[in-house]
C-alpha cells in the first residue's frame, strides 16, 4: 500500500461522490468548520444528480414508514431558508418554487388506490397531513389547461419543485466559496481504515483522514463494505422528455409534468430495471408522452428538443440509508433516491450527526440493518 | 439593405405573403429565411431568456436561431420552411406561445 498524498493532519472529512447529495453534505461540512476534500468520479459516472426531474416532494412518500414522510416534511419546510442561503452565498438562483403540487390521475381506480394510500399514510402519521383529494373541476380551475381525461388528483400544498442542475452549480460554488477542495476526475478504486482514519485510493492519489463519508450513488455498494459498512442500492431507470421553451402555463409541477424556470416542459414517468443501461427507449418514451398530453393536451403540438435516461439510486424499500460504521468508526454511508428533496436535511441534520451531534430521530429507521439476510441482487 | 439577391428575378413567379401585417412579395422557390432576409428582415427572434436579438445563422437547419410564427405555429424553422401564397408569418418575442396549432 502506498503512502498517502497527504497525512492525518490537513483533511477531516473526505466525501466520495460530487453529485446532489455529496456536495450538499461537503458544503454543510465545510459550512461548520470542517477541512473537506470531495472526490469526483468524472463525467463517465452515472451522474443521477444531471438526470433527474428536480421535484421538492412530500406527497406519497412515507407509505408503511411514516418516519420517512417526516423526514421528508422537515427537508421541505428547510427548502426557502436553504434556497436563500445559497442566492446570498452564490448569487444562484435555483428556481424554488413550493405553490403545491398535484399527482395527475386519469382512471377512478387510480384515485381510489391513491385516496387508499393517503388515508392509510395519514392514519400512520397521526399528525397534520395536508394531503387531499381533488376531483376532476378542482384540478381545471386551478390549471384550466388540463384535459378532459384527468378523473382527479391529488394536491399537496407542500410540493414544489427547483432546478437540479442550478442547485448543483449553486452547491459547488457554495463549497469552493467556503474554501472547499475539490479533486475532479477522481474515481475511488479502494479504501483502507487505518489507525487514525482511513486511507483512500483514487486515480488521482491517495488520500487520508480521520472520517470518510460515502455518498457515491450506485458506487456506494461495492465502497461500502470496505469500511463495514453496506448499501445494497440498485439502479432504477427513468426517461425524460424535454419540450423548446414555452411561454409560462403551468406554475404548479405535476408528478410527471413540470414546466422549469425557462419555460420548458420536462416530462416523465418510467420506472424500469434496465441493469446499468442509461439509454432510452422508443417505447417508454412514447409511453410517457402520450400521459402528459392526455394530462395537458396542448403539449401534444410542442416540439420535443431532448431525451434522456438516467439512474435511480434505489434501495430494496426505495428508503434513504445513512449509517455509520460501527466496525470502523468515522466512515459513513448516505444514499437515497431523493437528493433534491432532502438536500436542506443532507446539508444540515445529517452534517450535525456526522460531527457528533444527535442522532435525528428518523435516522433509526434509515439503518442498512434492515436489509440484513434479505436476499438482495 | 444586408442582403440581396444574386440574380435579377424577371422570371421568377411572385409569391405574396404577411410578414408581421405587412404585405412582402417573395418568389416560388424562396424560403421563409431567405424571402425575409431578401426584404430587410434583421432581427427574426428574441431569445426566451435572455431577450438577445437573433437571426438566422446556417440557413440548413441546424441552428434554429430563424424560428417564427408561421399560419399561427410557433417556433418554426424559417430556413426550412418554402414560402407559400398568402402565408402569414409573425416574430416572437421570447418564448412560444403555449396554444397555437
Amino acid at each position: 500500500m502506498s503512502g498517502a498524498a497527504n497525512d492525518f493532519g490537513d483533511i477531516d472529512t473526505i466525501v466520495v461522490g460530487g453529485g446532489v447529495v455529496g456536495l450538499s453534505l461537503a458544503y454543510g461540512l465545510k459550512k461548520a468548520g470542517e477541512r473537506v476534500l470531495l472526490l469526483d468520479e468524472g463525467d463517465d459516472a452515472y451522474r443521477a444528480a444531471r438526470g433527474n426531474f428536480g421535484l421538492v416532494w412530500v406527497q406519497g412518500k412515507g407509505l408503511g414508514c411514516p418516519a420517512y414522510a417526516r423526514w421528508t416534511m422537515q427537508s421541505a419546510a428547510a427548502w426557502p431558508a436553504f434556497a436563500d442561503e445559497l442566492r446570498e452565498r452564490t448569487g444562484v438562483d435555483v428556481e424554488l418554487s413550493q405553490i403545491g403540487g398535484l399527482t395527475m390521475c386519469l382512471h377512478d381506480d387510480e384515485m381510489a388506490e391513491r385516496a387508499a394510500q393517503l388515508t392509510r399514510l395519514r392514519h400512520d402519521l397521526a399528525q397534520a397531513y395536508p394531503v387531499e383529494m381533488w376531483d376532476g373541476a378542482a384540478v381545471r380551475k386551478l390549471i384550466p389547461q388540463t384535459g378532459p381525461d384527468v378523473v382527479g388528483a391529488v394536491w399537496c400544498p407542500l410540493d414544489g419543485h427547483a432546478s437540479p442542475l442550478r442547485l448543483l452549480r449553486a452547491l459547488l460554488q457554495g463549497y469552493d466559496s467556503l474554501g472547499g477542495r475539490l479533486a475532479a476526475g477522481s474515481r475511488v478504486e479502494a479504501i483502507t481504515p487505518r489507525a487514525g482514519g482511513f486511507h483512500v485510493r483514487t486515480t488521482f492519489g491517495t488520500f487520508a483522514a480521520p472520517k470518510v463519508v460515502l455518498a457515491a450513488g450506485l458506487g456506494n455498494r461495492t465502497l461500502a463494505p470496505q469500511v463495514g459498512l453496506t448499501a445494497p442500492v440498485a439502479p432504477n431507470r427513468g426517461q425524460i422528455l424535454v419540450t423548446e421553451r414555452v411561454q409560462p402555463f403551468l406554475r404548479h409541477p405535476t408528478l410527471y409534468v413540470r414546466q422549469t424556470g425557462e419555460g420548458v416542459l420536462q416530462i416523465g414517468d418510467s420506472k424500469e430495471d434496465a441493469g446499468f443501461d442509461d439509454g432510452t427507449t422508443l417505447a417508454q418514451l412514447s409511453r410517457i408522452a402520450a400521459r402528459a398530453v392526455r394530462c395537458f393536451p396542448l403539449l401534444e403540438r410542442m416540439n420535443i428538443v431532448r431525451t434522456w435516461g438516467a439512474l435511480r439510486v434505489m434501495s430494496p424499500d426505495g428508503l434513504p440509508i445513512y449509517q455509520a460504521s460501527t466496525r470502523h468508526p468515522g466512515a459513513f454511508v448516505i444514499t437515497c433516491h431523493s437528493g433534491i428533496t432532502l438536500a436542506p436535511q443532507h446539508a444540515g441534520a445529517l452534517v450535525d450527526w456526522i460531527l457528533g451531534g444527535t442522532e435525528p430521530q428518523p435516522l433509526q429507521h434509515f439503518k442498512a440493518e434492515r436489509f440484513d439476510g434479505m436476499a438482495t441482487h | 439593405m444586408a442582403w440581396q439577391r444574386i440574380e435579377d428575378g424577371s422570371d421568377a413567379v411572385p409569391v405574396r405573403l404577411v410578414v408581421e401585417g405587412r404585405p412582402v412579395q417573395a418568389r416560388a422557390g424562396d424560403t421563409v429565411a431567405a424571402a425575409m432576409l431578401a426584404v430587410g428582415v434583421a432581427v427574426f427572434r428574441e431569445t426566451p431568456v435572455s431577450g438577445a436579438p437573433r437571426a438566422p445563422l446556417c440557413m440548413m437547419g441546424v441552428c434554429f436561431d430563424c424560428l417564427v410564427e408561421v399560419d399561427g405555429r410557433p417556433n418554426v424553422q424559417a430556413c426550412m420552411t418554402p414560402v407559400a401564397e398568402g402565408m402569414q408569418i409573425c416574430l416572437q418575442h421570447g418564448a412560444r406561445r403555449p396554444e397555437g396549432a
